[in-house]
């Protein structure tokens, strides 16, 4: 079982224009930025993207966008892309805007093979229409479908070869759903380590889920805003 | 830039007023904005703790410089820090959290709420389509949900209307409002106000909001 890959570009070689390929993180935090600058490097295009953000102008997703590379993009916040604000406006992407927990969950069924569920989330707003609504025990649910992918970029701070993934605090996010709802899931972690160096107990994505995983070449890990206290 | 004292007393006040609904061992989100201030006013003696939408249950203070750490931020991507009994998991966890009933109380800011109870807070077609973010999840599911905003709008244009206007976030989902005029509570009947700020009157009150108000038979004074 050969899972590790030498290096982000190694990685994504066989992706052809107009995947569909999920991408982790929220905000900046927890995204696999090595797979977002190989993909930008590649110049892969006709794309549909699902990831929470879109990264900020000129940094993780936002390189794709500027690029032109994305063609749809489902989402549930792009508050902090003024680009593709315009691009919106300017109908040269598609966009589809989800509420962040229908998102997750819908993610999570695709991963479960739940290919549909009903969430209270978004009745009677513009999310639930020309959506089947059902009543249950005298509440109002929305039919929302599953998500899947055939790419899923997913980035872990530690991961075995067998693809076992760790992830360290609030950089978890989505990438635990988006490693198990796609075709072909690629892994980029901070530290790869030998089969068994990770106890058992403490494995976040069971590496049934990871076909790829590579040790990043580089982490920015930029800070979105940087807010701080005084020392007391 | 430092906002006008003003302001800050308003925010203030709507805040600590909204902190007063915290009850020992409750689970709280707090919306990006004026309702992260909540945090700051919690009475003496309780203990809650800080839901995170992203995944992250015991919300620390922010960092002191240096010790930002990228990986770590709440829901508005500002870098926080964790606490003893912090505990992190995935988002579809966290929106489970939340959608399955389990946050005591959900403080958010809205730009418009009306006698029903209905919120819009997330979109105005044609200027704003920034995304509904976990607001629509939030609304939905938590066990109260409590509106931080202020009373009218910069031009003096009531927030509080008769029917929303704006694209909802959810129908029919507030419990009560706070703003530094008034703490008005949603009811079947319509929306009851509970409280009036030092100095001013019902009057006052009605006059800056659209939909009609019932005066409460305990009304009193918001104490400040």
């Amino acid at each position: 079982m050969k899972k590790v890959v030498a290096n982000s570009d190694e990685a994504i070689r066989d992706i052809p224009d107009g995947a569909t390929i999920m991408i982790g993180g929220f905000g900046l935090c927890g995204i696999p930025e090595n797979l977002i600058r190989a993909l930008a490097r590649k110049g892969t295009k006709n794309l549909t993207t699902i990831s929470n953000n879109v990264g900020v102008d000129g940094y993780g997703m936002g390189l794709l966008l500027s690029a032109g590379q994305i063609r749809r993009h489902i989402g549930s916040y792009v508050g902090e892309n003024k680009l593709l604000e315009q691009m919106v406006l300017e109908k040269t992407i598609d966009l589809e805007l989800t509420p962040q927990g229908t998102f997750s969950e819908r993610i999570r069924a695709g991963g479960a093979g739940i290919p549909a569920f009903f969430t209270p989330t978004g009745f009677a707003t513009i999310v639930a229409e020309n959506k089947e609504t059902r009543d249950f025990d005298g509440r109002m649910y929305v039919m929302e479908r599953a998500l899947h992918a055939d790419f899923a970029f997913v980035k872990a701070w530690k991961g075995d070869k067998w693809g076992n993934l760790v992830y360290r605090k609030t950089a978890r996010n989505f990438n635990p759903m988006m490693a198990t709802a796609a075709k072909v899931t690629i892994a980029e972690v901070e530290h790869l380590v030998e089969v068994g160096e990770i106890e058992p107990d403490l494995v976040h994505t069971p590496g049934i889920y990871v076909k790829r995983i590579f040790q990043g070449e580089q982490y920015e890990k930029r800070i979105e805003r940087r807010t701080v206290r005084k020392p007391s | 830039m430092q906002k006008p004292s003003k302001d800050l007393d308003k925010r203030e006040r709507i805040v600590k007023r909204i902190a007063r609904e915290l009850r020992d061992g409750f689970y709280v989100n707090l919306g990006i904005g004026m309702p992260t201030l909540v945090a700051n006013h919690v009475p003496h003696g309780i203990q809650v703790v800080l839901q995170s939408e992203n995944g992250m249950l015991g919300i620390g203070p922010y960092p002191i410089q240096g010790q930002e750490d990228p990986d770590l931020i709440n829901a508005g991507k500002e870098t926080i820090s964790q606490m003893p009994g912090t505990s992190y998991f995935s988002s579809a966890d966290s929106f489970a959290m939340i959608r399955g009933g389990h946050i005591d109380l959900s403080v958010l800011g809205a730009m418009e709420v009306d006698e029903e109870g209905s919120i819009a807070n997330w979109m105005i077609p044609g200027k704003m389509v920034k995304g509904m973010g976990g607001a629509m999840d939030l609304v939905a599911s938590a066990r109260r949900v409590v509106v931080a905003m202020e009373h009218t709008t910069r031009e003096g244009q009531p927030k509080i209307l008769k029917k929303c206007t704006l694209p909802l976030t959810g129908s029919k989902v507030v419990d009560t409002i706070a703003t530094e005029m008034a703490y008005i509570r949603v009811t079947p009947t319509g929306l009851v106000l509970e409280e009036i700020a030092p100095g001013l009157t019902f009057d006052d009150v009605q006059k800056a909001t659209e939909s009609r108000l019932i005066p409460s038979p305990t009304i009193r004074t918001m104490e400040c």
